[in-house]
Order: C-alpha cells, then structure tokens, then sequence
C-alpha cells in the first residue's frame, strides 16, 4: 500500500479485524435499538397493568408475547425500558466519570510538584474506602432516584481512569512538543486541553470500555439491593430483584432481564478485549 | 521493612479518620430520619425518643460524642434493634461473613490458580477453554443473576442444598460459598494464565531448564513463585470484592450476616450501626491491603525497593 496510515485508523482496523468483538458490538448495537426503539412498537408501556393478563405465561400468539407479571404488565416492554435506563446510565455514567478522572489526572500528571501529590493523596485517601458502602451512601445522600444513583457511581468511579491519566500526563509534560507549546506561550490550561489531553486517548479508550460494564453492573447492583431505581420504573436490577421473588414457580421473570444484563456484559467484556488488543502498545 | 510498616499503617490511619468523617456527615445530611418509618407518635414522644440518643444535640456535638465513644471501643447502641448495641449485633453476624468470605477466598485461590497453570500449560487444550469458559461466566453474570439461579438448579430441584438461610451447618454455606467465589476464580485464572505465559519466556527460567532442572521442579520453584505475584497482589482487591459479594450473597441466600445488616441499616438510617459496620469493613480492606504489600514485598525484592 503506498498511503501511510494514521496510528488511529491502523488501530481501528486491527479492532475490525477482531471477529468476537465485532460480532459483541453488532449485537450490542442490535439491544441498544431494541431497548430504545422497541418499546414504542407496543400499543401499552411497561407500567399499563392488563388486568385480563395478570401473571401471563409466554404465548407468542397474545400481545403480550413473554407474558406478564403479577400486575398484568407486559415483561418484554418492562425489560427493554429497564435496559434503556441501565444502558443510558452506563454509557453516560462511563462518559461522565471518564471525563471527570481524565481532566483530573491530566491537571494533576502536568502540573507535578506539591499539587500533584496533594490531588493523588486525595485520589489515595478514597480508594481506601469500600466501595460499595461509598456507592450506598452516597445514593442516599443524594435522595434516592435516578440522578443520585448516577451521582453516586460517577463520584466513585472516576478514580482509576484518574490514576492511568495521571501517569501518562507525567511522561507527556516532560516531552519536547510540551515544552514548545510552553515556550510559545500557552497557558498552562491550554496545554492540559489541547496536548496532553489527546495524546492520552488510546489509554483512555481501552478503559473507558472497562468503564461502561462496570458502571452497568453497579447500577443493576443497587437496584436489585433496592436502593437504586425504583418500582413502578423498570430496570435490569430491580426487574432481576422481582424475578428471584417469583422464581420457584416462574423462571421467566428472572431469566429475560438476567439473560439480557448477561449478553450485555459479554459484549462490553469482549468488546473491552478487542480494544485492548488493538490499542494497548504493550501488548504489540 | 519497619518504617514501611509504620508508614502504611499511618496512612491506614488517616483514610480511616476520612472514613468516620464522611460517613458520619452523609449518613447524617442524608434525607429521613432513623425513626421516620415508624408508627405516628405525637411529637413531644418523638422529642423524646431522639433526646434519648442524642439526636437532638447539633451535629457536631453528636460527632464528637461518636468519637469521644469510639476512643473507648463503644460503637453506641442500635436505634432499631431495640436493647442491642452495634458492638452485640456485629459480633452475632461477623462469624457468618467471615465464614463465607473465608471459604470463597481460598476456593477462589486454589481453583483459581489451578485452572490458571493447566491453561498456560496445555495453551488452546480442552482444560484451557474450560478455564477461559468459566472465566468469562464468572466476569460477565452478575452474582445476583447467577445466586438464584443455582438456588433453583441445586435447591428447589435437585434439592442437594438447602435455599438459603443457617441452619444446616455445612450444607448451608456451599451454595453461597461457591457463587462467591466465581468472579474470583475467573480473575484469578486469568491473571495466573497471562503471567504464567510470560514467566514461562524470562530468561531464569530458559536457563534453570538449561542447568538440567527437571520439568517439575523448574514449574514449582521457578515459574509459580515468579507468576503468583500478580496474583498475591490481586488478593488486596479482591478482598474488597469479597466484601461487595457478601451483601449480595446475604442478601439472596438469607444469611444473618453483617453485609445484609449494612443494607437495613443504611435504608432505615440506624446511624451507629452503619458506621460501626463501615468502619470495620474499611479496617479490614486497609489491612488486607497492607499484608498483601508486606507479602509482595517478601516475595520480590523489587517491589521492596519502591516501598
């Protein structure tokens, strides 16, 4: 080939070129349409109780074609509303903390010296916390509800991306490109948002898709404890919490949200995988 | 050795101090209160009942009671559990937790690493997909999807175990035990796989082989105590995935453990026993995390150096 190519596109060809993963992110976009689009498709929403349904078998030929639960609500539309709340809170949640943890240790890698030390000791002091007992502390010192639950897993996840900027943003302030920029005279914000900012974007990537499943796994986590999303509003952990409820006599209410939350994390899982291969330059 | 002790242990110290700190303001700030789910009483015997605990003080004096309390190893009373102090109800449920959370470390390690050296071993073999099958079971199913669903398999059907609960002894911990110690499993096979591999290629082993060590000995004294690092080093975090899949575990199998006892407290805002529990959770993770540095730093004297 007589065109060179970029860094990013050779990676993202060597991503494409990854068949599980690729098959992971068709499939991932396929339940992210169906979670999103789908529910619209129905002429009743997950919280219509049918009282002529009311805890209905799987029948392909009813409208309620996974049949429903003991308030006669259709399964299948409480499931994919449950999804868009869990995906949306994962990918925006992942988003969210990433940039957070990225700016944080960008400033704190860049600036060295007594800042950096102080804002890692601060990165330290709240990795020594368990985490779950942060998570549920703090979901309920924001009031419960969906933006506290949010709240709640950013403030605790941003950390580690933090941590793996911050080293990268070290070796980056010390490189000659920085110190042009520097003698050229940007401000030091600047710096931070144009250079080193960019230059951390493949380590950025391969965490961040470690990121979203993590975040997914603890918003299901504090909904299937109750102390997440709350009934009537559907997601994949309290829908899970309501099926083990029921699971001696009726599996199905346990197995369509678990199966799904299931699917969802192997996909990120290998997703997360192929990104790894293709981005990480240690593992060349 | 010593003053990297002393070190780790005052830096213990002082995120524990940030611990009760902020427990304590957001348990406090947090919306409710520990009574507001009880009964209507008029409001002079709710006046009552929260000058009795001290609720009524401003919060700061009620911060410094808790501290000047904890100097003496009182926890205070529980304000739902009535006549029980936080002390009593976390000495009756440590003994289940840790139980649990004991069994599923050691299965996890051994099993584990198990799966891990036969994997590198017989690379793309059966054992190896076997391996990197439960392996990514154990990363992508939640505990609260797989629990339940062995609860159906092995209690309700095949009925080898009991559901849930304490009552039979043994027979009662190996369902919460194993799913607990799923997730671990998968990473510890993983990390073991992986740093095998490599350890396998280093030049100490290529030539304890050349020396004419035999195949055995070379893997035991060689490659194992160069691959397990990562994998000691693993056990830190992992203590504290252990104590998230203890609430979970409680939680679905009934245990009367002190993660459930977490969950109750924090929801109906028992104030003393949440932060008992916090607090002895937070020890705990600090110290797991400072032995697996002391055992790190035994094991390679690299890591000893950046102490």
């Amino acid at each position: 080939m007589a065109r060179s190519l970029s860094t990013f596109r050779l990676q993202l060809r060597r991503f494409a070129a990854n068949r599980l993963a690729m098959v992971s992110l068709a499939l991932l976009v396929l339940i992210a349409l169906g979670c999103f689009l789908g529910p619209y498709a129905f002429p009743f929403n997950g919280e219509d109780a049918d009282f002529d349904f009311i805890s209905a078998p799987i029948d392909f030929g009813s409208p309620h074609w996974f049949g429903t639960d003991d308030f006669g609500r259709d399964l299948l539309v409480r499931v994919l509303e449950g999804g868009r709340v869990s995906l949306s809170i994962g990918f925006l949640g992942a988003l969210t903390a990433g940039g957070i943890g990225i700016l944080y240790g960008a400033v704190a890698g860049y600036a060295g010296g007594r800042a950096d030390r102080l804002m890692m000791r601060a990165v330290e002091v709240l990795y020594g916390f368990p985490y779950v007992i942060l998570v549920i502390l703090l979901s309920l010192l924001f009031g419960g509800g969906n933006l506290a639950l949010f709240a709640a897993i950013v403030f605790t996840l941003w950390l580690t991306p933090a941590v793996i900027v911050r080293a990268q943003a070290q070796s980056l302030a010390k490189r000659e490109f920085v110190e042009a920029a520097r003698a050229g005279g940007m401000t030091p914000w600047s710096i931070v948002v144009e250079h080193i900012v960019p230059n951390c974007a493949s380590v950025v990537i391969v965490y961040g898709a470690l990121l979203v499943p993590e975040v997914i796994l603890s918003e299901s986590f504090l909904s299937f404890l109750g102390i997440g999303i709350k009934e009537p509003q559907a997601s994949w952990g309290n829908l899970i919490e309501t099926g083990t409820a029921a699971m001696d006599t009726d599996l199905r209410l346990l197995l369509l949200p678990g199966g799904l939350l299931a699917a969802v994390l192997f996909c990120l899982n290998f997703i997360a995988d192929g990104l790894r291969d293709a981005f990480d330059p240690n593992d060349r | 050795m010593l003053r990297f002790l002393g070190k780790r242990l005052w830096e213990g110290m002082v995120t524990l101090a940030a611990l009760v700190v902020a427990t304590f303001f957001f348990m406090r700030l947090a919306p409710g209160g520990p009574f507001s789910k009880n009964r209507k009483v008029s409001a002079d015997v709710l006046e009552h009942i929260k000058a009795s605990f001290h609720l009524d003080e401003p919060v700061w004096m009620q911060f410094g009671r808790y501290v000047w309390g904890l100097m003496h190893l009182d926890f205070g009373p529980s304000l739902r559990f009535r006549d029980y102090s936080v002390g009593d109800l976390i000495a009756a449920g440590l003994p289940y937790s840790l139980t649990i959370g004991f069994w599923a470390i050691v299965i996890a390690a051994l099993v584990g690493v198990a799966l891990g050296v036969i994997g590198a071993l017989r690379r793309n073999g059966a054992a190896d997909y076997l391996a990197g099958t439960v392996g990514v079971i154990g990363i992508a199913v939640p505990i609260f999807v797989i629990g339940p669903l062995a609860q159906v398999v092995f209690a309700l059907k095949l009925a080898w175990v009991p559901v849930g609960g304490s009552d039979q002894g043994w027979r009662s911990l190996v369902l919460p035990v194993v799913v607990l110690s799923l997730p671990n499993i998968a990473y510890i096979s993983r990390l073991t796989r992986s740093s095998m591999i490599e350890v396998m290629r280093e030049n100490y082993v290529r030539t304890a082989r050349s020396k004419g060590i035999g195949g055995r000995r070379v893997l035991v004294g060689h490659v194992l105590k160069g691959a397990l690092l990562p994998v000691i080093a693993y056990l830190g975090p992992a203590t504290a995935g252990i104590i998230t899949g203890s609430i979970l575990i409680e939680t679905i199998f009934a245990v009367p453990g002190i993660g459930r006892h977490f969950v109750d407290a924090a929801l109906n805002r028992d104030y003393p026993l949440v932060m008992g529990i916090t607090l002895l959770y937070g020890g705990l993770l600090i110290l797991f995390n400072i032995a697996t540095d002391l055992v790190r730093g035994w094991l390679d004297p690299k890591v000893r150096g950046h102490g």
